[in-house]
């Protein structure tokens, strides 16, 4: 009994003592990326290729995405708001949740599941079949070459798949708004204007999707580079990948959301 | 002494946490030579090779290449020997989302400002050297294991290194990709005026193209010499290898923990 | 895939998405219908402020003329001072009445400005003297009881 709980102290304890490693570990790694980024606007075109992948192939399913969730805010606030009433401030309601939360979180999870598992899947694999080890024996830095790339392509994209996911969204919640529902076109639009600000909800929005960008690229290279060398160590770091980021993002929004809008 | 031996390793010890792996390795490869490390599975020898790559430092001992201790090189020194060794991997490692000529081109693009114009000379340089120029627009996915080896080959001879490093250059290759990989070895050493270590449990093959042989066994050195030397050995472990017999004085089982670690490893590899 | 068509992805992306962040200021945001750079600040205490926010619009007549930017509590009077910035394009007299009105029923609430009829215009720094509180939900809804009430005793 005495035995078993000394036992489970002790898995606890290693537990906690590897969480911290790791963290650290995570931390030197991200450090070295930032100081070994110079060559990723050096040779821009290393970056440029990254954005492709992360950036322009993740196009779809965030326009998409985009338009389905305001149309289902569409429908939704439409809903409600005729309770009230008040369904002229559809627009407020659509473009508000937009652009402060869904977008950029929306954005966030579907890039960490579309890109960022990509992206720790093809470091893993590099290591795996020790394309990593070959590039360091070249005397090329692989954390320059490889991992500094990705990383800013990811920090590029973000906001900018953010901004397209809730322009496409706002579109949406026209459609079902203005278009089906016939609220009152004007209506629509001045409430929205009256009401978005664009320092404080559009720039605070584009703000938090940087930070999510760099929290995601940063979670799927570390994983990916961290990943044990074999078919099995990659696809566990990929799925914890998705698990972690998703994490980060909706935690970081929080305390973001604090810190803008409560002013704390 | 150094003029002569492109690479000293001098009572090399390496620990990986607590296992010993390598124990004592004393070797000298002379400059010009082929020399082959053999050996089971497991039993030290890409460890050795990336002590000499400077991938992993030793526990005690040094590893000398060109009369400079890898292991007390700063980064920028190391990278600067890095340049003129080239290592063949065992699975060739070649970068997957770039196609053959890219891989060739890799190590030009990344430390020389030449002219893509005298690159793809170059490249297809190189390329021809392996027998591969007509396959520069290829992606790695679409060779066969001989091919990508011999690519892999023709990027680790791209910027005519002084010294070759071959990790298994023969694994999992069929009779004929083995022969033409072996004589590529021999023939790319003698015109690049290179030195080249080849890491291999092919008996056979290696017997024909190297100037000398070390055995290890269990991170220890047992043997050494040159082919003529072992094949007239006609006892002992060398016997046993040399003529692929199973049982021998070489035990076929290791002890416990080194076998399961030994897995692990195969897998790791795969 | 050749350089020149990755180029041309990325920066078709690059472009949308800045676009998409355009689009987001000027159609979505308040970017196009106010601009801060000319402006000039005005203060109004109030005895209760309700609801009232930093950055809730000023408006006059139904077109927003200015922000709210600052809301604190005057020690001495014990009243609300709300701070805030209005477009210089729009002057108003000296004699002009603040209120906390609320948009819709339960919408959010702005500061309405109601110019008078004094010749001197108000100046950035500048204090307006008349105001008038915010109504508060409670004081509301008894107000339209007692209507109702009023109501049906009128109809009787
Ligand atoms: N990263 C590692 N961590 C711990 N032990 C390792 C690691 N890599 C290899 N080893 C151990 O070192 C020993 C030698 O490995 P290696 O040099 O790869 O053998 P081989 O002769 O097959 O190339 C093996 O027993 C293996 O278990
Ligand atoms: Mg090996």
């Amino acid at each position: 009994m005495l035995e078993r709980a000394i036992t489970g102290i002790r898995g606890t304890g290693h537990r906690v003592v590897n969480g911290v490693w790791r963290l650290g570990y995570a931390s030197r790694f991200f450090l070295a990326v930032l100081l070994h980024s110079s060559m990723s606007f050096r040779r821009f075109h290393l970056t440029i290729k990254e954005i492709y992948f992360s950036g322009v192939l993740s196009l779809i399913i965030i326009l998409v995405s985009g338009l389905f969730v305001g149309m289902v805010l569409g429908l939704q606030g439409y809903e409600t708001l005729q309770k009230y009433g008040s369904e002229s401030a559809l627009g407020t309601l659509v473009a508000l949740s937009l652009v402060r939360e869904l977008g950029p979180v929306l954005a966030a999870l579907l890039f960490a599941s579309r890109a960022g598992s990509a992206i720790t899947a093809e470091i893993g694999l590099m290591k795996a079949t020790e394309q990593i080890s070959a590039m360091e024996m070249m005397a090329v830095d692989p954390i320059a070459r490889v991992v500094a790339p990705r990383f800013w392509a990811g920090v590029i994209s973000m906001p900018l798949l953010a901004a397209m996911f809730s322009a496409t969204g706002v579109f949406g919640g026209y459609l079902i708004g203005v278009v089906l529902i016939g609220v009152d076109e004007g209506q629509f639009w001045s409430q929205m204007q009256a009401a978005v600000d664009f320092r404080q909800d559009v720039m605070n929005g584009v703000i938090k999707s940087c930070v999510f960008g760099v929290a995601i690229t940063a979670i799927a290279l570390f994983e990916g580079y961290d990943a044990p060398p074999t078919a099995e160590g990659v696809s566990h770091a990929t799925t914890r990948t998705v698990v972690t980021s998703a994490l980060a993002v909706l935690a970081l929004d929080f305390i973001l959301t604090a810190f803008m809008f409560r002013g704390l | 002494m150094p003029s002569e031996n492109l690479v000293e390793i001098q009572e090399l010890n390496f620990t990986y946490d607590v296992r010993p792996v390598l124990q004592g390795i004393n070797m000298h490869f002379p400059r010009g030579k082929v020399v082959a490390i053999m050996g089971l599975s497991g039993c030290g020898k890409t460890t050795l090779l990336r002590l000499i790559g400077g991938q992993l430092k030793p526990s005690s001992g040094q590893v000398q290449v060109a009369g400079q201790t890898i292991h007390t090189l700063d980064r920028e020194g190391l990278f600067r020997m890095r340049r003129r060794m080239g290592m063949l991997f065992q699975f060739g490692a070649l970068y997957t989302d770039m196609s053959v000529f890219d891989n060739v081109a890799f190590q030009m693009r990344e430390h020389t400002d030449l002219p893509e114009s005298l690159i793809r000379d170059l490249v297809l340089l190189k390329l021809e050297a392996v027998g591969l120029r007509g396959a520069h627009n290829l992606m790695p996915t679409e060779l066969s294991g001989g091919m990508a080896r011999r690519v892999a080959l023709a990027r680790a001879i791209a910027l005519d290194p002084m010294l070759m490093l071959y990790d298994e250059p023969f694994a999992g290759l069929d009779t004929i990709s083995l022969g033409v990989i072996g004589n590529l070895i021999r023939h790319l050493n003698d015109a690049l005026g290179a030195t080249s270590i080849v890491v291999t449990h092919d008996v056979q093959e290696s017997l024909k193209i190297v100037d000398y042989i070390y055995f290890m066994s269990e991170g220890r050195v047992i043997a050494e010499g040159t082919p003529d030397e072992l094949r007239a050995a006609d006892t002992g472990f060398v016997h046993q290898f040399v003529h692929g017999e199973i049982d021998g004085p070489m035990p076929f089982h290791y002890p416990g923990a080194g076998y399961a670690e030994d897995l692990a490893l195969d897998v790791a590899h795969a | 895939m050749e350089r020149k068509t990755l180029d041309l992805w990325v920066g078709l992306f690059v472009v949308a998405g800045l676009a998409a962040v355009l689009v987001l200021a000027m159609k979505v945001g308040n970017l196009s219908t106010f601009n801060m750079s000319e402006s000039y600040e005005l203060k109004a205490d109030f005895g209760n402020i309700g609801g009232l926010k930093a950055r809730a619009p000023v408006k006059s007549a139904g077109v927003v003329v200015g922000r709210v930017t600052n809301i604190s509590f005057d020690n001495a009077s014990y009243r609300a001072r709300v701070t805030m910035v209005v477009d210089k394009r729009y002057q108003f007299p000296k004699d002009t009445f603040a209120k906390i009105l609320t948009a819709g029923l339960l919408g959010e609430q702005y500061i309405g400005l109601d110019p008078g009829g004094d010749e001197v215009n108000l100046k950035s720094g500048d204090n307006i003297a008349k105001t008038e509180p915010a109504m508060v939900l409670e004081s509301l809804i008894s107000k339209f009881m007692f209507d109702k009430a009023a109501d049906g005793d009128a109809k009787k």
